[in-house]
């Protein structure tokens, strides 16, 4: 069972920018979905999918739970408090078990990076990575992507700056490959201590000063200071980070020109980002919230079908 | 066509025609347009994208999804008229009442279609037929339409004879 995708989405860096194109196109179609009165329509009837959620997580647990049930799809959630993970069973035997019961898809979501690869390469079902450790969250970045062309268009040459806790995010890795495939400039602005070693090498323009970085870009995404990740002190305390690193009305009413703000969420305010900003006229991180539930639906979708054994068989009767 | 589809609904009021994308929906365009000029009356257009209620999704997988459905002032109470550019199987009109379904209750749905080329594999027939036509299961009929094509026309392409068994 291979689709256009592949048999899994595990990160942006793997897919080509034809294949991000498609997921974004497919999107578009499915936020009209979710205006209708009778939000559903019977793509996945049928289909189990096994939402394995390790670690906390409100936003993109119920975004995949819409998707799924848009899609009208049969859902299960699985968090790891609560069940046999918390009697000491291993990734791999949850999900064998799981599959034992003939299920299509697990949407995982776990604190090591790499374990929705390892699972992957483990069991025959789709895999769909909902963000491990801080490798990568490819849906976040598909939904920011999308979200991004929907304002700006195509987005070779836009310019677009990820700000803050770099080094802890999955995010911002998904939103950089995601961009570089598109075409779009990236940089990233943050205290050193909060940027990976290196970082230069993902081909970004660095940037010491947020002021800076807002007079470069067209659009900012404004990651959350994660402070529960933090296993030593990078920061002096988050009243010092917003007043050097924050994003407030002030700074912006200095740019050049009208500058986009995304943040993946959940917003920590008064410290990465200021509420006159989050909630100012040229912020769009709901649409983010909303797109993310047409984008995910586009990645299940596509995912989904396509056995090419059968449809030798159906040919000539489709019309 | 226009003709019959006003007659069959006893005229234009209620009257909404639905267009499957892709070619259904530009079809669909110049049936309102002649309606809109020999009666002078507005018809409410619609179109539908029935790719996401097929049923063979699993078997030659995902496609495309066209275009958007639109149902403007949506279908409770009114007359519907599916437009569409070739009846083959009746797959894809199974796929068009389920969806409408979806969206309300009509007072009652008619099919129109440009060919109808036969090989039914449900029960389901047109109410307006433009032209029927007789061709192999293997050959193709492809509706051209200027929006989409450059040009206006039907064409049958022929496809390979099927071996016998």
């Amino acid at each position: 069972m291979t689709s256009a995708l592949g048999k899994d989405l595990l990160g942006l860096e793997s897919l080509s920018s034809e294949q991000i194109r498609l997921i974004l196109d497919t999107a578009e179609p499915f936020k009209e979905i979710s205006e209708r009165a009778i939000k559903k329509v019977p793509a996945l009837r049928g289909s189990t999918i096994v939402n394995l959620f390790f670690e906390n997580s409100t936003r993109t647990r119920i975004s995949f739970e819409f998707a799924e049930k848009r899609l009208s799809a049969d859902t299960v959630n699985v968090s790891a408090s609560g069940s046999s993970v918390s009697k000491g069973e291993t990734l791999v035997d949850t999900a064998r078990n799981l599959e034992a019961m003939r299920i299509d898809m697990v949407v995982i979501r776990h604190g090591a990076s790499g374990a929705a690869h390892f699972l992957a390469e483990r069991i025959e079902s789709n895999v769909i990575n909902a963000g491990d450790g801080t490798h990568e969250h490819p849906t976040q970045g598909l939904l920011d992507l999308l979200t991004l062309r929907d304002r700006l268009g195509d987005l070779a040459g836009k310019k677009v700056c990820i700000c803050g806790d770099v080094l802890h995010s999955r995010v911002a890795r998904s939103n950089i490959w995601g961009l570089k495939h598109l075409g779009a400039d990236v940089a990233v602005c943050g205290p050193r201590s909060l940027l990976p070693n290196a970082i230069e090498e993902f081909g970004v323009t660095v940037f010491d000063r947020i002021e800076q970085a807002i007079e470069w870009a067209d659009a900012l995404n404004i990651l959350r200071l994660q402070t529960e990740r933090m296993t030593a002190g990078y920061i002096p305390s988050s009243r010092e980070y917003n007043r050097v690193f924050g994003v407030t009305r002030e700074r912006l009413e200095r740019a050049p020109r009208d500058v986009l703000i995304l943040h993946p969420g959940p917003m920590n305010r008064g410290v990465e980002i200021d509420s006159d900003v989050a909630d100012g006229p040229h912020s769009v991180i709901l649409d983010q919230v909303t797109n993310g539930v047409a984008v995910r639906m586009a990645v299940l979708y596509l995912l989904a079908g396509g056995r090419p054994e059968l449809a030798e068989a159906a040919k000539g009767g489709t019309r | 066509m226009a003709d019959e589809i006003i007659e069959l609904n006893d005229g234009t009021e209620n009257l909404v025609i639905v267009g499957i994308q892709r070619r259904g929906v530009q079809l669909a365009r110049r049936i309102v347009a002649l309606i809109e000029e020999s009666h002078g009356a507005t018809v409410i257009e619609g179109s539908l994208d029935i790719t996401l209620y097929r049923d063979d999704l699993q078997t030659v997988g995902p496609r495309p999804v066209v275009g958007p459905t639109d149902l403007p002032r949506g279908v409770d109470g009114r007359n519907v008229v599916i437009v569409d550019d070739v009846l083959y199987t009746g797959r894809t009109v199974r796929a068009a009442l389920d969806e409408l379904a979806d969206f309300g209750r009509p007072a009652r749905i008619s099919l129109a279609v440009l060919i109808d080329r036969g090989g039914r594999e449900l029960p389901i027939q047109p109410d307006v037929v433009g032209k029927e036509i007789q061709v192999e299961p293997a050959d193709r009929v492809d509706v051209l339409v200027e929006e989409l094509d450059g040009k206006t026309g039907v064409v049958v392409v022929p496809g390979a004879p099927i071996p016998a068994p």
